[in-house]
């Protein structure tokens, strides 16, 4: 039965769950009345500038600062000693490590923060920082992961030298940090010593940087008088930032403000604590002014938020028809010289053990290693969950493997091994219970809308002609969302989030979240589901986040966790406002709460239609002494939602590349993108973030990486060098979904905007590979930029025309 | 002031003053002395395009422009798109296609579309995608910009017919 045409306007009116509606965000964008962090400008307001090492390993001699501090403008020049007095010199960091905020006599990774100029303005400080003189002796550095642990090596960390654990598990060479492992060894080992086929691979995940337009940067300003310290700050995690600093500082927490305000990108660049924050706190507090600190772009890309560094081996143990049997990963991480790597603290390698992907695996085992390189400090999830885009591109690189070595259909080993949609909620072999998937389906949508029989029919015919055609196909799951408290903390904290909603009287509404948008849409998204969930229109419900006065406690914004924990916050308070409106309604209807059912915006007594409260009647009375015996005024509720599982996105994507054997450029002819995030909120938003993701999977695909040379000089560390796409060069973006909700999120909603960078960087690289598959190529390292892909051509003697 | 100088120039329509040091470049000069925050810094190498402004018709990436060139010149940053109350149709472009996210690289697009469309007032997909390849997105994938300067485009041509 069709709904009414009366149902039909009063849905329509709320813009609520499933509507692409116009984000809320963009009238000040479109203007360039944005908010960002150089945007903020106070009274008496200095600048930082950094003195950063020249070296990736050296012992400092001496810093003379006197001619930086006889220039005209210049306030102070802080090193570390300044900053011992204060036990800030050092710093613990989210990795269970502690780092070195200003240089304490080494420096262990090139342009490493060894002062802090502070002047009158950015030009002072700049030619400051240039003024004052550090002198260093240089010491051999370890660049190569691979040689860290070698009995020669040189000690990176003699702070830490004789420590036998950095929190992560006993270790057994001072560049060693810890070794964890998840599954069951000899039950794979078995498994692997009678399988019938085996496949092995070394994979690189290199080293690349999320490099978000806008750079890192705060203004930290201390008032003397009060003691009230406030930071603004380009934060996704305001509210640990905070509980940070005041553990750092032994200022109390309810004294320290921290403000997130607009975000010009992020992902995952933006989670950690970097030392130039905590300068610029000790400078305001100092000086009793504000502070300043913008990176530049070659700050940004070479010491603040890298990503990856994973170097891994693959192996699949499989019957003959490629039925896989067991897993056996392995990853040697490079975390640079100090283990700043974001990660949940029982969860040192994040969550890599997702490495299972979308197969019924019966038996696996994994184990990573981290060292310590000469190298920047860190491993932050770049548009990913921690380190699941370094477990999906294993997986999904291994499955493709295997299907070249027993000979079948690279989607047709796919089906052979997906969880089956009656396996659901499936427990992996390695710990996790996926929630909910339909696989095949999803594979074979794909497949039919790119023709994928005529996609090999015409390979076939190109590679007769000694063309280079490639098809990639990509079925992965995601884990996001995090996460379970008994699962997932940061420094103790549990990885909840929050939502606080107040109705006012005439029915409009303001909710607060622990969460932090840098460009997700929250102001639009988090509106429609509590318009849904309450009956009022999204319009008139203002959502605010990022200012720790305000806003609940909570995580914030990374790992795609927005949505599947502050989502469903949003759901669960709302109808806790909900709850209390129906006893009001019935209340005033002198009806049983039984006799109400909800309508879009209203209650109605069951059997009598024309009796109704809305939800706007109630918000009014709600704040009237006409209300049920005992209950209070207002109309209000907070929930802080610790969910009971992460959530599994999945998708099935393929790509088709064309590549030129004689110039190694790879043309991307078609990518589609079928993704799955349970019940969509926005569906404008999520294509929105599929484009973007896809882009970036992109940008790391054909071109990402911080290149070093042997003494641990970076090679390219600006836009001159690191590969971000153009609108030119970005291919067309075909999207598709399914929908499979998540059965234990409260609107069974799962998280969208990581899954198209997590699952494109495999299905990129998978369709390159296929382009030289029946060349007996197994395995190509990113990124497939043109001169490498030109490399493999040449290696196989196929650059050359015919007739030269 | 040793060492300084005068430069008068209009920006968004209204004459303004500036005593700078030669080195002062122009992005500085918006954003620090003349509260005209709209153009961001992204990158030191002029090529990210998040400071790209208009000067005397043709896009510039103000982080590489002196101030002291600026002297006469008619400069115009997104804050000089919206006239009387009303948004340019890339401003209403970008909202309807969904052509931003974070925001940050938004002033920087639509003031270097603005150029393409003075230019070549019917471009097709792929003269879009060139003439916008100066000014980098990490959000959008691009593809939703192209849709936004395809709105306004148009927009504005049925508003001449």
């Amino acid at each position: 039965m069709a709904a009414s045409p009366d149902l039909i306007e009063r849905e329509a009116a709320l813009q609520g769950l499933g509507v692409s509606r116009l984000r809320k965000e963009d009238a000040r964008f479109i203007r360039g009345q944005g908010t960002f962090i150089d945007d903020i400008k106070l009274p008496g307001m200095l600048f930082g500038a950094m003195v950063r090492s020249p070296y990736a390993h050296a012992r400092i001699k001496s810093i003379n600062k006197d001619k930086a501090l006889a220039m005209p403008g210049v306030t102070a020049v802080l090193v570390a000693d300044d900053l011992r007095p204060l036990g800030l010199h050092w710093m613990p960091t989210i990795g269970g490590d502690t780092q070195a905020v200003l240089a304490d006599e080494k420096v262990c990774f090139q342009m490493q923060e060894v002062a802090m100029v502070i002047a009158s303005d950015r030009y002072t400080a700049a030619d400051a920082a240039d003024m004052v003189e550090v002198e260093y002796e240089e010491l051999p550095a370890i660049v190569d992961p691979h040689k860290a642990m070698d009995d020669d090596a040189p000690i990176i960390r003699e702070d830490i030298a004789d420590k036998d654990e950095v929190s992560h598990g006993p270790r057994t060479h001072p560049n060693h940090i810890f070794t964890w492992e998840a599954g069951d060894k000899d039950a794979t080992d078995a498994v692997f010593d009678n399988a019938a086929v085996t496949v092995k691979e070394e994979i690189l995940n290199p080293r690349v940087h999320p490099c978000p337009i806008e750079t890192c940067g705060c203004v930290a300003s201390f008032d003397k008088v009060t003691g009230q310290l406030t930071v603004n700050v380009t934060s996704q995690v305001p509210h640990l930032f905070r509980t940070v600093l005041a553990m750092l500082s032994g200022i109390p927490e309810s004294k320290i403000r921290v403000i997130s305000g607009d975000i010009g990108g992020g992902f995952g660049n933006k989670v950690p604590i970097y030392p130039g924050y905590v300068i610029a706190v000790v400078a305001s507090i100092v000086t009793g002014l504000p502070i300043k600190w913008i990176e530049s772009r070659i700050e940004n890309i070479s010491t603040t938020g890298f990503a990856r560094d994973y170097h891994g081996i693959g192996e699949l143990a499989a019957d003959k028809d490629g039925r896989i049997k067991a897993l056996r990963f392995f990853a040697l991480a490079d975390h640079g010289a100090f283990n700043s790597h974001v990660s949940a603290t029982k969860l040192p390698a994040g969550l890599f053990s997702i490495c299972t992907g979308s197969y019924d695996i019966p038996t696996a085992y994994c184990r990573v290693d981290a060292v310590y390189t000469n190298k920047a400090p860190g491993g932050v999830a770049y548009r990913c969950s921690l380190r699941v885009t370094e477990a999906v591109y294993l997986i999904e690189r291994m499955i493709d493997i295997l299907a070249l070595k027993v000979g079948v259909d690279k989607a047709e080993i796919r089906r052979r091994n997906f969880i089956k949609e009656d396996m659901f909620p499936y427990n992996t072999s390695l710990g996790w219970t996926v929630d909910s998937g339909s696989y095949h389906n999803a594979l074979d949508k794909v497949l039919k809308a790119v023709d994928y029989e005529g996609l090999l029919k015409e390979q076939a015919e190109k590679r007769a002609n000694g063309e280079l055609m490639g098809i990639g196909i990509s079925t992965f799951t995601e884990i996001v969302g995090a996460g379970p408290t008994k699962v997932c903390d940061i420094l103790g904290i549990g990885l909840f989030d929050s939502c606080e909603i107040r109705v006012n009287p005439t029915g409009s509404a303001i909710a607060r979240f622990g969460t932090m948008s840098q460009g997700q849409g929250h102001a639009t998204t988090y509106a429609q589901i509590i318009a849904t969930e309450l009956g009022l229109p999204s319009d008139e419900i203002q959502i605010e986040e990022g200012d720790t006065d305000t806003a609940p406690y909570g995580a914030g914004t990374w790992g795609s966790r927005s949505t599947p924990v502050g989502g469903a916050a949003a759901a669960l308070a709302a109808r806790k406002i909900r709850a209390k409106a129906q006893k009001i309604a019935a209340h005033l209807l002198e009806v049983g709460e039984a006799d109400l059912e909800w309508e879009i915006d209203r209650f109605k007594v069951k059997g009598n239609p024309t009796q109704t409260k809305t939800m706007k009647e109630i918000a009014m009375v709600a704040h009237t002494g006409d209300l049920p015996e005992g209950m209070q005024q207002g109309l209000d509720a907070s929930e802080y939602y610790d969910p009971p599982n992460l959530t599994f996105p999945f998708g099935a994507y393929v790509c088709v590349v064309d590549i030129d054997r004689f110039t190694g450029e790879t043309k991307v002819r078609r990518f589609y993108a079928l993704d799955d995030c349970g019940t969509r909120i926005n569906p404008m938003i999520i294509e929105g973030q599929i484009h973007g993701g896809l882009t970036e999977a992109f940008a790391v695909a054909f071109g990402q990486e911080i290149p070093f040379d042997e003494n641990g000089n970076h090679l390219g560390n600006s836009l001159m060098d690191y590969f971000i796409p153009t609108s030119f060069e970005t291919p067309h973006w075909e999207t598709d979904e399914t929908v499979t909700p998540s059965p234990h999120h409260p609107i069974g909603a799962k998280g969208v905007a990581e899954s198209p960078h997590v699952g494109g960087i495999p299905c990129f690289s998978n369709a390159v590979v296929d382009a030289f598959a029946h060349l007996g190529v197994t395995h190509m390292d990113m990124p497939h930029s043109a001169y490498r892909v030109w490399q493999q051509c040449k290696a196989l003697g196929i650059d050359k025309h015919a007739d030269t | 002031m040793a060492n300084k100088h005068t430069v008068s120039f209009k920006l968004n329509g209204n004459d303004v003053d500036v005593v700078v040091e030669a080195r002062e470049l122009l992005i500085h000069t918006l954003r620090e002395r003349l509260a005209t925050t709209g153009p961001h810094i992204g990158c030191e190498t002029t090529h990210c395009g998040a400071c790209t402004v208009d000067l005397d018709g043709a896009s510039v990436k103000s982080c590489t422009v002196l101030t002291v060139q600026c002297q006469d010149a008619e400069v115009l940053t997104i804050e000089g798109l919206e006239q009387n109350g009303e948004l340019h149709a890339l401003q209403e472009g970008f909202t309807q296609e969904h052509g931003l996210q974070c925001g940050y690289c938004t002033p920087g697009m639509i003031t270097r579309a603005y150029r393409l469309l003075q230019e070549n007032p019917n471009p097709s997909e792929e003269d879009i995608r060139y003439w916008m390849a100066g000014n980098l997105c990490r959000c959008t994938g691009y593809q939703n910009i192209v849709k936004a300067v395809q709105f306004a485009a148009e927009k504005l041509s049925s508003a001449q017919a």
